[in-house]
């Protein structure tokens, strides 16, 4: 059995911040990641120098961000701008914790896709093995078209229909419309998704998640120290990764099997089940892996996740309240980051009209290649 | 004599679509397009076709692959039509399929499907039968794409 289920306040996050997400133009992704830090930290109460660790993603200057922080920690490190990795950033800052290695570790986002003009698909991009070789003659690219041929598949497997991606979509939304600091506040209805653009057919662009500029920080520390802090403490009551790219980006499993034993290994260490969790945070670069995700993660049968999520059971007031902050598709594309912030906060009971009600226990599901999952606790057990 | 003013004019027929990056290892593989054949790497130790070109097998572990020709027979897997120009030289003729195809011997492929009436993705559904066609880029590339295969190819 892991460490961390042997005492679960073992790791705890204490400190949460971000930047407000959109256009911000004069800072790159380095200068964001300071910028969510700084917040977080004065979240949390302490000062920079406190910070032991600096466990960075996407973050491409690490000499300007230790020279701007003024830190000395004992580890810097960043790794690369993929979505996927957020968990594994996480992963490394808990066992380095849980290791006695490091005691206060700040593990910091930063994204400058909007101004700096990222591209998702398209020469250069690097989603897909050997893609230049044999996809881009064929005019392949972009993870969204691999969501949208992995969604047909699902569509003639088990009848899942566009009205019901539309569904994950529009609830989402109606989440955004409750936070001040989502990208995407206008309200959305069937037809507005119905009629909204093609991008890789049967996609559109309502299935699309948002590429904007923005950070996020979060503080994490050892349940001991994490008594002292000014915040109530959110424990790390699970981690766990399963990357599984044997088939390439597109399984013929849609990442089932990977993401079965994936959550089977969190929720032990987290010793609760599914119907213990209070509120889900999906990774929703596109509206068909959030369908994947909740059968992957046992929330609904397999090929069931179109019907599922047709019964607003994601929506705030329905059994599983998914991506309250609106998600990567309506509050900004933080790859993962923004989903941490805001699991953090529904456990601390800050949220207002968007808040889930004594929510205690909240998961947060990356469905793959490199499945993630981590379960958050209000209370060390 | 200066010539730099029918320089500006564009090439007719000039090709801008991305082109493959032919390295030592995929050589074998576009040599056999040319000839109008389709290829892949089959493990020497469990005898999966690979569409990667590196000699290690993911599924047995495995070092050491040769070269087989495939029957050119398939189904579409996947497919979806792209409406968003990520390569310049597609912006002419979007929207454009792309099809993912399971060949009958068992690896999946991406490509165009061609001969289709209008091109929508209504014409080419998943599991319809189809069959490769080589398209003649230039002296170095053929790109292996498929048409919808007779009726009597059933397998």
């Amino acid at each position: 059995m892991s460490l961390i289920s042997k005492r679960k306040d073992s790791v705890a996050v204490v400190g949460v911040g971000n930047t407000p997400y959109g256009a911000l133009h004069g800072h790159d992704a380095t200068s964001l990641g300071i910028w969510a830090l700084r917040n977080a930290a004065q979240d949390a109460g302490i000062e920079l120098h406190d910070i032991d660790g600096l466990i960075c993603q996407r973050l491409t200057d690490y000499q300007k961000f230790v020279q701007i922080t003024n830190t000395t920690p004992k580890l810097v490190t960043s790794l690369p701008g993929a979505g996927r990795m957020t968990g594994g950033t996480i992963q490394i800052a808990v066992q380095a914790i849980l290791s006695g290695m490091l005691e206060t570790v700040a593990v910091v986002y930063g994204n400058d896709g909007k101004t700096a003009g990222a591209r998702y698909g398209g020469k250069g991009d690097n989603y897909g093995t050997g893609a230049d070789q044999m996809w881009f003659p064929y005019g392949m690219t972009s993870p969204g078209a691999v969501h949208s041929m992995l969604y047909q598949r699902h569509a003639h497997l088990y009848g899942t229909t566009n009205e019901q991606l539309g569904a994950v979509a529009m609830a989402f939304r109606k989440h955004a419309i409750l936070n001040p600091n989502a990208v995407m506040r206008k309200p959305m209805n069937i037809d507005d998704y119905m009629s909204s653009k093609f991008i890789a057919e049967p996609l559109r662009l309502l299935d699309y998640c948002l590429i904007n500029d923005g950070g996020v920080a979060m503080i994490l520390t050892n349940g001991e120290r994490a008594k002292d802090m000014k915040n109530k403490p959110v424990y790390i009551r699970g981690i766990t990764q399963l990357s599984r790219l044997a088939q390439g980006e597109l399984p013929e499993d849609f990442g089932f099997e990977a993401m079965q034993r994936a959550s089977k290994v969190v929720h032990e260490m987290a010793e609760v089940d599914q119907k213990d969790v209070d509120a889900l945070m999906i990774y929703d670069n596109f509206t068909p892996i959030v369908l994947f995700t909740l059968e992957g993660f046992g929330y609904c049968p397999r090929g069931e996740g179109g019907r599922f999520v047709e019964s607003g059971v994601l929506e705030l007031g329905g059994r599983y309240p998914t991506n309250t902050n609106g998600g990567h598709l309506s509050e900004s594309y933080m790859q993962g980051w923004n989903l941490q912030a805001e699991a953090i906060r529904q456990l601390r009971g800050e949220l207002g009209h968007r808040q889930v009600p004594n929510a205690n226990i909240v998961q947060y599901l990356q469905g793959g290649p490199l499945c993630t999952s981590i379960i958050y606790g209000r209370d060390p057990s | 004599m200066h010539f730099d003013h029918l320089r500006q004019r564009p090439i007719m027929n000039e090709y801008t679509k991305p082109l493959p990056p032919i390295n030592e290892q995929s050589r074998p593989f576009w040599q056999a397009a040319l000839e109008r054949r389709l290829i892949l790497p089959r493990c020497n130790h469990c005898e999966t076709f690979h569409t990667y070109f590196e000699p290690w097998c993911s599924q047995c572990g495995g070092e050491g692959v040769h070269w087989e020709e495939l029957s050119g027979m398939g189904r579409i897997w996947a497919n979806c039509r792209f409406h968003k120009v990520y390569f310049p030289g597609f912006a002419e003729v979007v929207p454009y399929n792309v099809a993912m195809v399971e060949l009958d011997e068992g690896p999946r492929i991406m490509t165009n499907i061609v001969g289709i009436p209008t091109g929508t993705l209504e014409e080419m559904p998943i599991g319809m039968r189809v069959q490769a066609v080589f398209e003649n880029i230039n002296q170095e590339v053929t790109l292996v794409k498929f048409k919808p295969a007779p009726l009597n190819s059933n397998r």
